[in-house]
This record gives structure tokens, sequence and C-alpha cells, in this order.
């Protein structure tokens, strides 16, 4: 008697492989945060590009302190920018909207006119500084 | 005549392929998954109707400013302007399809973000998108 064959089985239990599974799965399901960050996209000037723009392509929208805007020299009520770009835009389409704010404007009144001019349809807004 | 016959075929839901397709939810779940680093300061953001989706978690970087004109980049607090060009700018050579996500409240004033949007042109990062609610009709 030198060799003894064991005929032990040697298996892995699988039985609670699907339990281990299910837990981090719902480790992932629980932590996975569906990304839902909506908001208005832009495209910021680039810096010492300067291109001239014939004057009757640039429409200002100017916003003051207090929340007032001017556009194209008049002054308008924000919900009424959308009908009156969407005139300019058809009037000439490569109309470049140039929105400028004073340092004490409110953010908010900068973002309802911004969504008033991309509710019109316009694509070309341009941040310009103000002068100091 | 045999009313109660009792049926001798075994009803059972095969087992042995649900591993598999639990694993294969897990991974699905595991690749999706963008672990949340800093929840930022406390904002309450704008409302708008045009709004669009920001397509890839991946390349945002995330920039807060609060009322109170405290600036945060990701997890840094910010203290003066002319730190985040520097910081930005890494970002930009990281990863030259970054998306800067502006969550700015919107009782903020104008002054600060005019000079973080210059900052933010120094540095090169053009593609902004300004974090807002969804506004009904």
């Amino acid at each position: 008697m030198i060799k003894k064959r064991t005929n032990r089985e040697v298996v892995i239990p699988t039985a609670s492989l699907a339990d281990i599974a299910f837990l981090l799965l719902i480790f992932f399901l629980v932590s996975t945060t569906i990304n839902s960050d909506k908001g208005i996209g832009l495209v910021l000037p680039p810096v010492g590009s300067t291109k001239p723009v014939p004057k009757k392509n640039i429409c200002n929208v100017l916003i003051n302190a207090s929340g007032q805007v001017l556009m194209g020299g008049e002054q308008i009520q924000i919900p009424l920018i959308k009908e009156e770009a969407r005139r300019r835009i058809t009037e000439n389409p490569n109309l470049i909207f140039s929105v400028k704010t004073a340092r004490e404007t409110l953010y908010n009144t900068y973002i309802e006119v911004l969504d008033q001019l991309k509710l019109a349809g316009a694509r070309k807004i341009s941040i310009a500084e103000p002068e100091t | 005549m045999e009313f109660s016959r009792k049926s001798k075929v075994k009803a059972e839901i095969p087992t042995a392929s649900l591993p598999d397709i639990i694993f294969m939810l897990l991974i699905f779940f595991m690749v999706s998954t963008v672990l949340k680093e800093f929840t930022g300061l406390q904002v309450s953001l704008p409302a708008a109707q045009k709004i669009e989706k920001i397509e890839s978690e991946r390349h945002v970087t995330y920039i807060w400013i609060s009322r109170d004109n405290e600036v945060c980049i990701d997890d840094k607090i910010i203290s003066q302007t002319n730190l985040i060009r520097s910081l930005m700018y890494q970002k930009r050579v990281a990863d030259p399809q970054v998306l800067v996500a502006l969550k700015i409240d919107k009782n903020a004033r104008m002054s600060k973000i005019i000079d973080v949007q210059q900052e933010l042109r120094q540095a090169d990062c053009l593609n902004v998108n300004y974090n807002t609610l969804f506004k009904g009709n």
C-alpha cells in the first residue's frame, strides 16, 4: 500500500455566488447617481483673437445693475427679448448678440436674458467684458 | 376516472445562469457609476427653459460661486481669483475636452462671475455650461 488514490472531488461552492453578486449589484445601484446636470451651454471667446465684425452684424445687449435691458439701443422688457431677437435673426442670420453686463447685475437676470436669446434660436452669442 | 392525478413533472426555474445575469448588470452599473467626491457649496441655481444636458460627466470640472462670492473648484476653495488660471490650465492640458460647469447662486453679482470668466478665457477653457434648473412654461 504505497499509493492511495484520493477520490475526493475538489469543488468551489458556487451556490452563494449569486448572493454575493446581488450584494455588489445593490451597492452600485444605490451609489449610482444618474447625471441630471442641465444648463445653458456657451463657448467663451478666446483671448486675443479680435476679429473685426461689421457693425451691422452686431446687436449689443446691455444689462444694467437694476436689471434693465437695452437691446440694440432700445430698452426692452426681458420676456419680450425672445420675439425681438427672433425678428432680428430673420432679418440678418449672421447677427451676433453681444451680451454685456454691469458688475453689479444679478446673475439671475443674466441667465434670463441668455435663456431668452437661446429660445429665439440665437447661436452666435458673445460675452463682452465691461469697461472698467 | 382519476381526478386528482399528481403530475410528476417538476416545475423549476433554472437558476444556473442567474449569477451570469447578475454579473452583467453589475458590470453595467460599475462602468456607469461616477462617484461624487464633493458636493460643493450651497447654491440655489437659477431656472431657464432652453437648457441642454451635459453629455459626459467625465470631462466636467465644477466651479461653484456662492452668493457671498466664494469660489470653489472641484474640492478646493479658491481665495484669490488669479489662482484659477493655473489650476484650470492644468486641467485643460490633462483633458483637452474639459467642460466647465458653473454652479452659481442666482443672487450672486456678475462682478465675480466676470472675473472668473476672464480667468477661464486666459486658461483656454472655453466650453462652459451655466447650470440651471428647468423652468416650466
